[in-house]
């Protein structure tokens, strides 16, 4: 710090011309999108300017930059300062991370009966496990085969659509169609991966999303099976081994057990079922990592090339990856379906699978702790902003920005080897080559 | 026949929007190999520019059409390109040695940010412009059917074919076109012969984003009203029509285009219209699966 506090005249020159072009810029960017509103008047539009509002960004651009400029980036490589600047975060994460996991675990087992929680703690609670567990079943696809999938949601839509159909139709209790949601989920992902998995990876990326969108669409139109963009009501609630939740339930869980009736037995009982899915979720990856298929995908992300001059069939250990991705995203489905009680397309759309795949990249792409962690982060502190639905997906979309360009590998960046000889050596991500050229 | 000229017509014309957008995805992607998915955003940005600038001079009294239409061409080609520049310095710059789907995971956070900050600055509600260009041909008339061309599909259509030689001769005969090829076939071999690389790309992105906002101001004349999510869709069919006419080559992204919007506009009239998206959604997976390299593009190599 003393070093730059010599030369902080020296800069300041320098430091002063870098601000007033950083500002010049920003008056080009935000002349028109901020500096002038387009108000509604009947018939037409008008025009309001606002030019404090205009200043404003403009001089904090300047001053933030001079700022920066003066103390932080003592030199050219400023992302370089601010990755070792934001290092020490990952490495906290490094030497608490053997804890973290039975921490965490014992933590979510015991929520429900902590003092502090209500029902609206459980709700938010609900609502983490759930994207927790779309970002394991992603991670699958995109953490460990290394295939970007934009159209994760599709999946999640087919197993909450399945779900509701046949529990509205022909009367299927959850517990028989969580299966069955899983594995027409897990036969739609074959049946869009069969013709696309021999793409590159970003056309492959932009061909999911577009069917994540046709999808979508189909769900909005097909009004005959899906009720359109009305969606889907009434749709029954799980049971506990046929005891049902609900005050008059015919057998009704209180009465069974002898218990006082609360409406927070339900919410209790979500919680625990989405648990115990995302728990299944999680050990069913780690088993299959271990397994050949799982290293397979592993080698298959690291160099396709290579996988395929060993003699691996690229083909099916990538439609492998895409149904298993796909059946945990049709389980997760049909419990969003069975919670929410009403599902409409509205719930599907292209932001879902960004938020999804944002938490599997900023938790670090093939890491299971880390999308728990930025799961927590994110769906907690979208909480946080819930009056602010605009700014919240602003920061969204800086935060995704920012993490890529600052810890391109996300918070949690050691890799604990899958397989190993005799001692494992975690690799450091700054060490991890893979997935580059 | 007269309803199958007549969609023809209106197929084109969206066509030219397609093309005129899809120029800048076959660009960037031609230079650095990514999907810049914002670009779709960067267009609805222009289109904004556009209109906050037309209603500014029919305020100020500028009712000469051509004059106006000249001036807010500009004025939107000048700043939305300053929003290209911004974006590429920003969010792709830092990431050009990280690994391969690093910059498309950033670019999908751009576009998310672009989306919502118009979105907060601008309001979400529908923008309409009253109609400018008005009147046109009748082409033919049979049965009390009418055909029309209208002076504005003759505007968008003729300015994107223009638009689309010009930057075709800027590629193939100009130094800078030279150095954009060069970057394009070995970025490390080009800078070793004295092209600077981060010029070029910066340059790439302002004319994508240019001509972006020439596709914003045709589609806010055309259809007359726009949103904060425009650019979502336009955006992804664009880049559906750069493949399908061969990444790279511009008078492919052109054709793909024309392709695009005829298939759209032919869907909507003959077939079921909620279904217009499924089709070109479709036309791109069937493209990439059996034509990757596009009608007009390149085979690539695969090189180990």
């Amino acid at each position: 710090m003393a070093q730059s506090e010599t030369s902080l005249s020296a800069r300041l020159p320098s430091a002063l011309k870098d601000a007033a072009i950083a500002a010049f810029i920003s008056l080009a960017l935000f002349a028109f999108i901020v500096g002038i509103r387009t108000v509604d008047d009947p018939g037409k539009l008008l025009l309001e300017p606002r030019p404090w509002l205009l200043a404003g960004f403009v001089g904090a651009v300047f001053f933030g930059r001079l700022f920066l400029n003066l103390f932080f980036w003592s030199g050219a490589h400023t992302s370089e300062a601010l990755t070792s600047a934001l290092a020490p975060v990952g490495q906290i994460f490094e030497r608490i991370s053997p804890w973290l996991t039975p921490a965490l675990v014992v933590f979510a087992i015991t929520l429900p009966f902590l003092p502090f929680t209500d029902r609206y703690i459980l709700d938010v609670a609900i609502m983490v496990m759930t994207y927790i567990m779309l970002g394991w079943g992603l991670n699958v696809v995109v953490g460990l085969a290394g295939l970007l999938d934009l159209g994760y949601v599709a999946f999640y839509a087919v197993g909450a659509y399945s779900y509701a159909l046949v529990a509205t139709h022909f009367g299927l209790s959850f517990w028989v169609a969580l299966p069955l949601a899983g594995l027409l989920a897990a036969l739609w992902g074959i049946i869009l991966g069969f013709p696309v998995l021999r793409l590159r990876g970003d056309y492959l990326a932009i061909v999911t999303l577009a069917f994540g969108e046709i999808i979508r669409i189909v769900l909005i139109n097909w009004y005959s099976l899906t009720n359109g963009p009305d969606g889907i009501s009434r749709i029954p609630r799980p049971t506990f081994f046929g005891l049902e939740l609900t005050r008059r339930g015919e057998p009704s869980f209180h009465e069974f057990f002898g218990i006082p009736y609360s409406p927070l037995n339900r919410i209790i009982f979500l919680f625990y079922i989405i648990l115990v899915l995302a728990l299944i979720t999680n050990f069913v990856t780690n088993r299959l990592r271990r397994l050949p298929l799982g290293r397979a995908w592993e080698a298959l992300r690291e160099d396709e090339i290579a996988c395929r001059s060993l003699g691996i069939n690229t083909r099916n250990t990538k439609l492998s990856a895409f149904a298993i991705g796909a059946m945990f995203g049709g389980f997760a489905g049909s419990f969003f379906a069975t919670r929410q009680g009403f599902i409409s397309p509205e719930s599907f759309t292209f932001i879902e699978s960004a938020i999804i795949l944002a938490i599997v990249v900023l938790g670090g792409m093939g890491s299971q702790i880390g999308v728990v962690v930025a799961s927590i982060v994110m769906i907690g502190g979208f909480e946080l902003f819930r009056e602010l639905e605009h700014y919240r997906m602003l920061m969204f979309g800086l935060a995704m920005v920012l993490i890529m360009i600052w810890r391109p590998r996300g918070l949690i960046t050691s890799r604990e080897p899958s397989v190993f000889l005799k001692e494992k050596k975690a690799v450091s991500g700054e060490l991890v080559q893979e997935g580059k050229g | 026949m007269e309803y199958f000229v007549q969609q023809l017509i209106n197929g084109l014309t969206l066509g030219a929007i397609y093309g005129l957008i899809a120029i800048g995805y076959t660009m960037v992607y031609g230079i650095i190999g990514m999907i810049n998915f914002a670009h779709g955003d960067i267009f609805m940005v222009g289109a904004f520019i556009a209109l906050i600038m037309f209603i500014a001079l029919l305020s100020i009294g500028l009712t000469f059409v051509p004059l106006a239409l000249l001036i807010v061409l500009l004025v939107s080609m000048a700043f939305t390109a300053v929003w290209g520049w911004t974006v590429e310095r920003v969010a792709y710059r830092p990431l050009r040695e990280s690994f391969r789907l690093a910059p498309l995971i950033t670019a999908i956070g751009m576009s998310i940010v672009l989306q919502n900050f118009v979105q907060i600055a601008q309001g979400a509600r529908v923008k309409p412009l009253q109609p400018l260009i008005t009147g046109g041909f009748t082409v033919m008339e049979k049965d009390g059917f009418v055909v029309n061309l209208s002076y504005m599909q003759i505007l968008i259509i003729v300015l994107t074919v223009v638009l689309m030689c010009i930057f075709t001769l800027i590629i193939s005969r100009t130094s800078l076109g030279r150095a954009q090829r060069a970057c394009e076939q070995d970025r490390v071999m080009a800078a070793l012969s004295g092209v600077n690389v981060d010029r070029t790309i910066s340059l790439t992105f302002i004319m994508g984003a240019a001509l972006a906002a020439v596709a914003g101001v045709m589609y806010l004349l055309y259809y007359g009203v726009i949103d904060f999510y425009i650019g979502f869709i336009a955006g992804i069919k664009a880049f559906t029509a750069a493949v399908l006419g061969g990444i790279g080559s511009l008078p492919g992204a052109m054709l793909g285009g024309m392709i695009i919007g005829l298939i759209e506009v032919f869907w909507s009239a003959y077939f079921t219209i909620e279904y217009k998206d499924v089709a070109a959604f479709s036309m791109l997976a069937l493209v990439l699966i059996f034509l990757p390299s596009g009608l007009l593009g390149r085979p690539e190599v695969e090189k180990v």
